[in-house]
């Protein structure tokens, strides 16, 4: 060792804590579901998911749509919640 | 006197000597009549190997002993009994001496009282080494122990740890060094430091101070400006996250400016200067290290500017008809004060030629006009960075900041037919709905204007905003004043 020189380390010394995302199990259907269209509150995103709205509902699969106020802050913890309480899958949508 | 008096029979002495300390040398034979009377006397030398070696004197040469014995001053004479420090004097007062020694005629040849010298265990620098050599440092963070042939710089590169340039190892003393100037505890958390929201405290922020090159008296500027960078209206993680190119830019005022020797002058944008340098790269290196937010994961700017390095200056508050930018939102004068802006790099405005300030705000106005896009408005902020010769203009002509801010307002309010969508022949543009009103570029508080750079030159500098500033109750810049 090179006592001289010890350093200490500048990170939080974590990794980060990602969140567990549970697996849908094997042969579910989408159309058995109802898909969150998320916007992350980007410039034009709102096309990017009305598109992607068109493909899914073509497809007769449900979806319900919701929108950050803004993209500069991560989303509100109700908004979270609520996605979690009325959806079973989420597309979260960027439009760069 | 008695040649041994019983009292010491359980008493025994250290005493700290330094031969280029005018008193130690002065006290030489008091040294020397002390040994003789007092058989438990332990000399220890900090500085000169040899001297008094006849008495049997240690050299302290890794001052161990010194710090071990927390020796301020030379001389030091201390009274043990069995393992108990039972009295210290230092410098040479003979009473004290005397009253410690138990020796009634010790010193009579002496003047009654010499001061000291200062300790080699207390030279700059010195102290925060042997903290960490022998002491209990304090510091809680992970110890990294490189290889005996391992390099310090390439392993803080292989973790990850720089922004590409070679950062300053962070041993224990640098940032035991560090934290000392700070009255803030080590342990003491400064906030959430985004992306990944972890905890930053004061002893992260010396370690990535150290490493940035920062001298401990830019603590207070640097934890001001991550308090700052943490308020959620100034949305760090936003700015980080972006596709855009900005960082944040941290203008500092008031007397600390002068105290830690920023630059507000020539190049005042440019390197140089190690205060600005440092404080705009630790609070970078703060982000990257403890929030996680690496280019090329998280940070997802398309092109990043260098300004994301390091960005960081002083405003020029020598001329007293100007206002400061802190005063001006809202810090009281003479305060010192760090503001925030989520901005992109220089854009110099060259205009050598108007001589009234309606041309110059018409010049200034023009170049303001295309930040972000010339068509767009509402969209980004701006900061004019205006130089000593064009405020001159404005100061004889009686124009201060209010009365600039205000006629560029309007300069830059715009037609909106166009700017709409599709005019110009241009794509982008604001909603044809606004065709037929006038639009101003900029909200009313989005233009920061700051008087900097070397006397000589006719021009001004703009720092396009973050696009984020479209939301303006969501995003805006943040001015916190330095209370450390």
């Amino acid at each position: 060792m090179n006592s001289t020189l010890v350093m200490r380390d500048p990170t939080a010394e974590t990794s980060p804590v990602l969140r567990e995302r549970k697996r849908l199990a094997e042969g579910t259907r989408l159309d058995q579901l109802t898909v969150a269209l998320f916007d992350i509150g980007k410039t034009r995103g709102d096309e990017f998911m009305d598109r992607m709205e068109q493909l899914f509902t073509q497809r007769q699969i449900a979806v319900r749509r919701y929108r950050k106020p803004t993209n500069t802050r991560t989303a509100p913890v109700e908004l979270l919640q609520r996605v979690a309480a009325e959806c079973q899958a989420v597309v979260v949508g960027l439009s760069d | 006197m008695p040649a041994n008096p019983p009292a010491l029979a359980a008493a025994h002495y250290l005493v700290f000597l330094k031969q280029e300390c005018h008193t130690c040398a002065t006290l030489e034979p008091v040294i020397r009549m002390l040994k003789a009377q007092l058989p438990g006397l332990r000399i220890v030398v900090q500085d000169e190997p040899a001297y008094l070696a006849d008495l049997g004197a240690e050299h302290d040469n890794t001052l161990a002993l010194s710090f071990l014995h927390q020796i301020e001053v030379t001389p030091t004479l201390i009274r043990f009994e069995g393992d108990a420090e039972t009295g210290r004097t230092d410098g040479w007062v003979r009473a004290e001496w005397r009253q410690l020694t138990e020796l009634n005629e010790l010193g009579a040849d002496q003047r009654e009282m010499m001061p000291g010298c200062g300790s080699k265990s207390h030279e700059p620098g010195v102290y925060e080494r042997l903290v960490a050599r022998f002491g209990e440092s304090g510091l809680v963070s992970r110890p990294i122990e490189p290889g005996e042939w391992d390099d310090p710089m390439e392993i803080c590169f292989e973790r990850g740890w720089t922004d590409g340039l070679p950062v300053v190892p962070p041993t224990d003393e640098r940032i035991l060094r560090m934290l000392r100037g700070t009255a803030r505890k080590p342990q003491e958390v400064v906030g959430l430091v985004p992306p990944n929201l972890a905890e930053c405290t004061v002893e992260k922020v010396a370690i990535n101070a150290v490493m940035a090159g920062c001298k401990p008296e830019y603590m207070p500027v640097l934890l001001t400006a991550l308090e700052a960078a943490l308020e959620p209206v100034f949305t760090m993680h936003g700015v980080l996250c972006t596709t855009c190119s900005a960082g944040p830019i941290i203008i500092v005022n008031g007397p600390v400016a002068r105290a830690i020797g920023m630059n507000w002058g020539i190049n005042v944008l440019g390197p140089g200067n190690r205060a600005n340098a440092t404080i705009g790269r630790a609070l970078q290196l703060i982000i990257r290290n403890v929030g996680g937010g690496r280019p090329g994961e998280i940070d997802r700017a398309t092109f990043g500017t260098p300004a994301k390095y390091t960005f960081c200056f002083a405003e020029d508050e020598t001329d007293p008809s100007w206002e400061p930018l802190s005063v001006s939102r809202g810090v009281p004068r003479g305060r010192s004060a760090v503001t925030l802006f989520q901005g992109d790099g220089v854009q110099q405005l060259i205009d050598m030629k108007s001589r009234t300030p309606e041309q110059l705000t018409r010049s200034i106005a023009a170049a303001l006009a295309v930040v972000g896009h010339p068509k767009q408005a509402l969209y980004v902020s701006a900061m004019l960075i205006i130089s000593p010769e064009h405020y001159a203009i404005y100061r004889d002509a009686g124009w201060d900041r209010a009365r600039i801010t205000r006629e560029l307002h309007a300069q830059l309010l715009r037609p909106g037919r166009d700017l709409v969508v599709g005019a110009q022949g241009m794509g982008e543009g604001i909603p044809a709905s606004k065709a037929d009103e006038m639009v101003p570029k900029f909200w009313d508080d989005g233009l920061l204007i700051v008087r900097a750079g070397g006397d000589a030159g006719l021009y001004s500098a703009i720092c396009g905003g973050w696009t984020g500033h479209r939301h303006h109750d969501e995003s805006q810049p943040v001015t916190k004043e330095i209370t450390d």
